[in-house]
């Protein structure tokens, strides 16, 4: 058994350890070993935990770690990367679920020996299951809509905002009762059942599109919940953790946020979609749409000094991206550079895109973000869309009116000649026309992600 | 009520350091840092030793177990699936 002290000092360990892994993922090299960093530092912070006195029986731990790193073990292995969103939505969750868990465990001791907590340990127990509560339900939600399990437009009904606002309000009363009764069980177990409410109804609504913004909120939430379960315990540890998880999620929101040009309440609340006086598809698209066949492409693509390629979350779903890879080493051994432009929201969460390039073995360097793209769009011959739509639509800097309107773009339409392999002319998530597809310099080249690009690289083989 | 404001302390600072370094996270790695930091905030596992280690009552007990089951599955798969993207971004040489 360990003496206090010496625990204590070694989760000051595992925290330092902590800080040194996020800081090692500030760049690709130092990534891995910063993962393993924080990893160490997570079994440092167990190892001791198991030495503390107040430990006495080791099978129901032996138990639970036994099939929870089974479990993840699998997960981790077998996931697909395009499943990525939902799998950190399923850990989101569980990080949640175990911190209300903890928390509720603690008050039940202190309800145990009938000595109520002091007001740090009841109003951080009411804030862990709040929190912790609407991060279970809530990735629960986004876990069920990025796996198609319910639509984009369930639950979408008037006047959530006020039932919400009104839930909210009655899990912030309940935790009041908690912090007035402290010894009083139902107030904590009726606030994680109102929150579990709040949680779904918060996320249930919100569409695909707009996972990016909720799946990084709900990562705040996961550190934020993990740091009041360290009040409720008063364990550093847990508050340097939480505090650091909390802060990651918010930049990334934040980021995705204006990604979007949307703010954070618009994202949670509004909906997107076509507003009345935009001009319909007919009008944009009639008689201006020029498309091309595989070898027309190829033809273009012959002799180009440098090509753009634009992937957006449609890619990925067509399973194009080694196809596209392939096109890319193909003219770069012909001596065309090739670089890929990445909008922030081109996946399903923040960075998605790149992970899915990275798997293809598209070596990083060349994925762009999408402001140090833009400038070098008007020396760029030919610009390849695959998969992408709103991101690309320069309508979002022209027409104020437009509901994508102020969100930052790829500028494909200043290159040279602008490729767009798409399916059919089917309005993006936005629901708007894109005047992109009809514009001079673009040539529509219709099909199936996968095979157009296959077929396109058979083209160019054969062009020479 | 000075172990209250020694706690609110380092929740303050850590949030700082935690702003400091995450926005010198490259887009690149945002996925990486979202599993990687979510494995991260699996710390709550200690918690859930303590209550599933303690045998206070059955109720806290199973509330444990439950949490350690959760906390570990978190921390173990954050982890591992983290260091497989990783590994996918490394230079291929």
């Amino acid at each position: 058994m360990l003496p206090t002290t010496v625990i204590n000092l070694a989760y000051v360990l595992a925290a330092v350890l902590f800080i040194l892994g996020l800081k090692g993922l500030t760049h690709p090299r130092s990534a891995v070993r910063g993962n393993q960093l924080g990893a160490v530092g997570m079994l440092i912070a167990v190892v001791v935990t198991l030495l503390d006195r107040r430990i006495v029986s080791y099978e129901v731990i032996l138990a639970g770690v036994v099939l929870g790193a089974g479990a993840g073990a699998v997960l981790a292995r077998r996931i697909e990367m395009t499943a990525m969103p939902q799998l950190v939505a399923v850990f989101n969750g569980l990080g949640g679920a175990a911190s209300v868990l903890v928390a509720g465990a603690a008050l039940m001791e202190t309800i145990d020996i009938g000595q109520a907590g002091n007001l740090q340990f009841t109003v951080a127990t009411g804030a862990s299951g709040l929190i912790g509560t609407v991060t279970f339900w809530g990735s629960s939600a986004a876990f069920a809509k990025l796996q198609g399990l319910v639509s984009d437009n369930a639950f979408a009904f008037g006047g959530r905002q006020i039932i919400t606002i009104l839930l909210l309000a009655v899990s912030v009363a309940l935790g009041v009762w908690l912090v007035a009764q402290p010894l009083n069980p139902a107030a904590y177990w009726i606030l994680v059942a109102a929150a579990s409410v709040l949680g779904l109804l918060l996320v249930a609504p919100i569409g695909g599109a707009d996972m990016p913004v909720v799946i990084a909120l709900l990562n705040s939430y996961s550190g934020v919940a993990a740091a009041a379960t360290g009040f409720v315990l008063s364990n550093n540890v847990l508050i340097v953790a939480g505090s650091l998880v909390g802060a990651s999620g918010l930049i990334l929101t934040n980021i995705m946020c204006r990604a979007m040009n949307r703010s954070l309440a618009n994202v949670l609340f509004a909906k997107l979609g076509p507003t009345a006086e935009g001009p319909s598809a007919d009008d944009v698209y009639a008689g201006k749409i020029k498309s091309a066949a595989a070898e027309e492409v190829a033809m273009i693509l012959e002799g180009t000094r440098r090509v753009v390629i634009v992937p957006g979350y449609g890619m990925a779903v067509a399973q194009a991206q080694h196809a596209v890879r392939d096109l890319a080493n193909l003219l770069e051994s012909r001596g065309t550079e090739v670089e890929y432009a990445i909008h922030p929201v081109a996946g399903r969460m923040p960075g998605h895109m790149n992970v899915l390039l990275a798997e293809a073995d598209v070596p990083y360097e060349k994925l762009r973000e999408m402001d140090l793209i833009n400038p070098t769009m008007e020396q760029t011959d030919v610009a390849i869309v695959i998969g992408a739509n709103d991101v690309v639509n320069p309508v979002a800097k022209t027409e104020p009116g437009s509901p994508i309107a102020g969100m930052p773009i790829i500028d494909v339409d200043k290159a040279r000649t602008v490729v767009v392999i798409k399916r059919s002319l089917s309005p993006g998530f936005a629901g708007i026309p894109n005047p992109l597809f009809a514009a001079d310099n673009t040539l529509m080249y219709f099909g199936d992600g996968k095979e157009a690009v296959l077929e396109l690289l058979t083209a160019v083989k054969e062009s020479s | 009520m000075e172990a209250f404001v020694t706690a609110v302390t380092i929740f303050v600072l850590a949030i700082f350091v935690g702003f400091e370094i995450i926005t010198k996270v490259p887009p690149t790695l945002h996925t990486p840092l979202m599993s990687g930091s979510n494995a991260i905030s699996g710390i709550t596992i200690i918690g859930a030793l303590l209550a599933a280690g303690s045998k206070q009552t059955a109720l806290t007990t199973w509330l444990g177990f439950i949490a350690v089951f959760f906390a570990t599955l978190n921390v173990v798969g954050g982890f591992m699936v983290t260091h497989r993207m990783l590994d996918m971004f490394k230079k291929k040489d």
